[in-house]
């Protein structure tokens, strides 16, 4: 037998070592797809249009947790992410973006499709309008974080001649890409499916939902940036002139209402009868969602999935050694309203004395839908675990209150109280504990794109919860910030009304201010990734992020002001009150607190508005222009 | 082996010191620690680059660098000043040779001056008195914004190191000659956390001009309380 393995062995050999020498080097590759074999099949092509669609620019997004941290919608529960809340200024080539690859490929991507005669005439130009719509996406990416880039549109290629001159373009003017990116979706729009069933994927109602979003971010820095003259360049590439507020919020206005008299979009409302579990379903349900409009899908056992759950579980309902590391903040929670439409901060004390409640659930009753949708608060439930927030024991001892805790989650001790048991718990499970990672160390959890599904938290498995990129809440507050601004208040109010009647709210506001505008996109659209640009485009940015220190008594006041100082994150930890005979046994109270961690006060200069563009990149291309205050 | 790798591709750092002050006729600018800085430009090479050079919070600065020929640029949004017009190159640029260690005042025009500042601890307050002199007065001039006193238990103080402060806007100045101002000294002054007193402070005087990012200071006093 071995003899006739190497027989035919020695033969296969012999055979395959015959080919022709020249044709050695003819073989077709099998590890890469040629142009030819592309451009003539719709499913390949898909392929890499999917590539494509895979590398759409973001900032803070659910697979990338910590960048949520670094202003003050956040604290981050991580050993290793402390220093975001230890540094003060924001370095100016944060948040930078030169990704020209990118570009190059698309626009490889739209020439070579249009030239895909192969391929149907309807299938080629929906492919290459997808392509389009992904380059105004990075193009409004780009203006968002740089101002101005060179607009490019070919793909560019190098004739060896020694002198790459000709390749170096300077900036275009900040409002070029903003119009190109409206212009874009303008033409665009009408190629594209008009299908509210496609998320994950360009269709009509992204292309007109990413053109008032853009429209709308260039009327405000039109009219805004008069306020900040100093962040502007000559040559327009930064900065956009006052004269064409008017025009750009028209143009957001109609975009926005669009959308919302095609009627193919809607606010979701499937769980009616319990508005926090509405609001927070509206992330994770995935079949015939009617809000959203654009999202990046994901797939279990697939490879493409995402660890939003994994990261941020709270301890108590842990399915690894991990979570918990998005710690909303206080100066977050408290901005939800109560429901007569006021702002009140959480009543902690009565005079001197605590407030006492029977169930660490009621100090947020009678709130915004919102709060609890956005956040898990102590005292409800995740994966139908209850939450275990408490930061120790106060006992009442020689007249006074003494506060008893651990370190660790959960932690057993003895109250040092007579007839007290020998051990229990005087920490809760999900902590508070001061410096320790993954407890709540702001006394919340976050409850946004947080999966319910079991196995969601472990390694091996994670989650399918899909990132929601755009959806027709943002639109409705698209619209009612352009109207708005255009002087039609009755028409902003009907649109911002229809978002807080879903939130339950049941007195609608009658008329509408700028703080109402810039709250009503903090609450709603908290954890989207909105908060730095919408910060950045009202000019609001140098002014709440400030580097001044703020005291927990600065904290609870201005409650709902555009430009009420956030520099330091806080928290709100309950406490358990043990005094057996005591009315007030067994209640629950609650502190203000800052963590140790944060020690710095967050400060956005002047010349954090238009990221830095790096030295290399300005030294090969001698026609840039290095961006304002830097 | 290893030591024919040591050789050849180990260069020298850079080793001479350039070093001054910010100043205007000669008196330092102070300002706030790590904020305001400008830059030297080597030109000559492939690659452009600037050297950033902070300026501390007394106005002095140093760099250590290699000998050459500079150029010194002070960006213009950077501190509570303007440049000033070099006669040599008639712009803001400085050139700048450099063989050997030089020391080197920067001249600038600041929009304003403190001047005589005075700090006094009266019981649990600190008082601070001075007199504010408007330097830029042509058609650059700016408005005061708010003059702020502020106390750290460290000797760095600014607007983002401080215990407790206190301001005044630039309207309610009626007298920028006379500019007074009180702040109370927090009970705890500790710069380790909540144990260990100090007995001393620091306190010092902050300008923030309209529409200028960086602010202007008085030189820092220690106090004993």
């Amino acid at each position: 037998m071995r003899k006739h393995i190497l027989i035919i062995s020695s033969l296969l050999i012999f055979i395959l070592a015959c080919n022709k020498d020249s044709d050695f080097l003819n073989t077709a590759p099998k590890d890469i797809l040629t142009d030819d074999a592309v451009w003539k099949s719709e499913d390949l092509t898909l392929s890499v249009l999917a590539d494509l669609y895979n590398r759409y620019p973001e900032q803070q997004t659910i697979t990338n947790w910590a960048e949520y941290t670094n202003f003050d919608e956040a604290f981050p529960s991580e050993a290793g992410n402390y220093w975001r809340t230890k540094q003060v200024d924001y370095p100016y080539d944060w948040w930078n973006l030169w990704d020209y690859g990118y570009f190059r490929d698309l626009n490889l991507f739209v020439k070579k499709c249009r030239a895909a005669e192969q391929l149907s005439a309807d299938v080629r130009n929906r492919f290459v309008s997808e392509a389009r719509f992904l380059r105004a996406a990075l193009y409004f990416e780009e203006v968002k974080r740089m101002g101005g880039v060179p607009l490019i549109l070919e793909p560019m290629e190098y004739n060896f001649s020694g002198d790459p001159a000709y390749l170096q373009h300077a900036r275009a003017k900040e409002s070029d890409i903003y119009d190109f990116v409206i212009a874009e979706m303008d033409t665009i729009k009408a190629i594209l499916p008009d299908d509210a069933g496609i998320k994950s994927r360009a269709t009509k109602g992204v292309a007109l939902a990413m053109q008032a979003r853009a429209a709308l971010y260039a009327a405000s820095i039109a009219k805004y940036g008069a306020s900040t003259p100093t962040v502007s360049l000559a040559g327009g590439e930064v900065g956009i002139s006052a004269d064409k507020s008017t025009a750009y919020y028209t143009k957001a206005l109609a975009a926005a209402q669009e959308i919302i008299s095609s009627g193919k979009y809607s606010l979701y409302k499937k769980k009616t009868d319990d508005l926090q579990d509405n609001f927070a379903s509206l992330f994770y349900d995935k079949s015939n969602n009617p809000e959203v409009i654009f999202a990046q899908d994901f797939k279990l056992k697939s490879g493409k999935v995402e660890d939003w759950t994994l990261n941020n579980q709270p301890w108590s309902s842990a399915e690894e050694q991990q979570g918990g590391r998005v710690n909303p903040s206080l100066n977050l929670a408290q901005l939800y309203e109560k429901l007569d439409n006021t702002y009140s901060p959480f009543v902690t004390n009565a005079g001197s004395d605590y407030v006492y409640y029977n169930n660490p659930l009621d100090i947020f009753a009678g709130r915004d839908a919102r709060l609890g949708g956005t956040i898990i608060l102590p005292g409800t439930k995740f994966k139908g675990v209850p939450l275990d927030i408490w930061a120790g024991v106060m006992y009442w001892k020689g007249g006074q209150y003494n506060i008893i805790t651990g370190d660790n989650f959960g932690d057993q001790d003895s109250i040092p109280v007579a007839g007290a048991p020998k051990s229990s718990q005087v920490v809760g499970a999900d902590g508070p504990v001061d410096g320790l990672q993954f407890s709540a160390q702001t006394g919340f959890y976050v409850r946004k794109f947080m999966d319910q599904t079991v196995g969601s938290g472990q390694i091996g498995t994670r989650s399918e919860v899909w990132w929601v990129r755009y959806r027709y809440a943002e639109v409705l507050l698209n619209a009612a910030e352009a109207a708005f601004e255009l002087g039609q208040n009755d028409v902003a109010a009907t649109y911002i009304n229809q978002v807080r009647e879903r939130a339950g709210f049941t007195i609608p506001l009658t008329t509408v201010t700028f703080d109402r505008i810039v709250h009503e996109r903090r609450v709603e659209l908290a954890f989207e990734g909105h908060e730095l640009f919408d910060n950045k485009r009202w000019r609001l940015a140098h002014k709440i992020w400030n580097g001044e220190t703020i005291s927990a008594a600065d904290l609870v006041t201005n409650i709902g002001k555009a430009d009420k100082v956030n520099t330091m994150i806080y928290g709100l930890w309950p406490y358990k009150v043990y005094n057996p005979g005591n009315a007030n046994d067994g209640k629950w109270v609650y502190k203000i607190v800052k963590p140790s961690n944060v020690t710095a006060a967050h400060r956005f200069k002047l010349g954090n508005y238009y990221s830095q563009i790096g030295s290399d990149i300005l030294s090969n291309n001698p026609k840039l222009i290095k961006n304002p205050n830097q | 082996m290893a030591a024919l790798s040591c050789k050849k591709d180990n260069y020298n750092g850079p080793s001479i010191t350039l070093q001054g002050r910010i100043t205007y006729k000669g008196e330092a600018i102070n300002v706030s620690a790590k904020d305001v800085t400008f830059e030297l430009w080597e030109p000559g090479w492939g690659k452009n680059g600037a050297i950033t050079v902070n300026v501390n919070e007394d106005g002095s600065y140093s760099a250590l660098l290699f000998n050459g020929n500079y150029k010194l640029i002070i960006p213009p949004s950077q501190g509570p000043f303007r440049s000033v017009l070099n006669n040599e190159t008639n712009s803001d640029t400085v050139r700048l040779q450099l063989n050997g260690n030089r020391t080197m005042d920067i001249e600038v025009m600041p929009y304003y001056m403190v001047r005589t500042p005075q700090f006094l601890l009266t019981g649990t307050a600190v008082s601070a008195t001075c007199k504010l002199e408007k330097i830029i007065t042509d058609v650059n001039a700016k408005d005061i914004e708010n003059v702020f006193l502020y106390l750290n238990q460290t000797a760095f103080v600014d607007g983002t190191n401080y215990i407790a402060r206190v301001g005044i806007a630039g309207s309610d100045i009626t007298d920028p000659d006379h500019v007074s101002l009180n702040v109370e000294v927090p009970a705890n002054t500790s710069a380790n956390g909540s144990t260990g007193d100090q007995g001393y402070i620091f306190a010092r005087i902050g300008v923030k001009i309209a529409g200028v990012e960086d602010m202007l200071f008085s030189p820092v006093q220690k106090i004993d309380l």
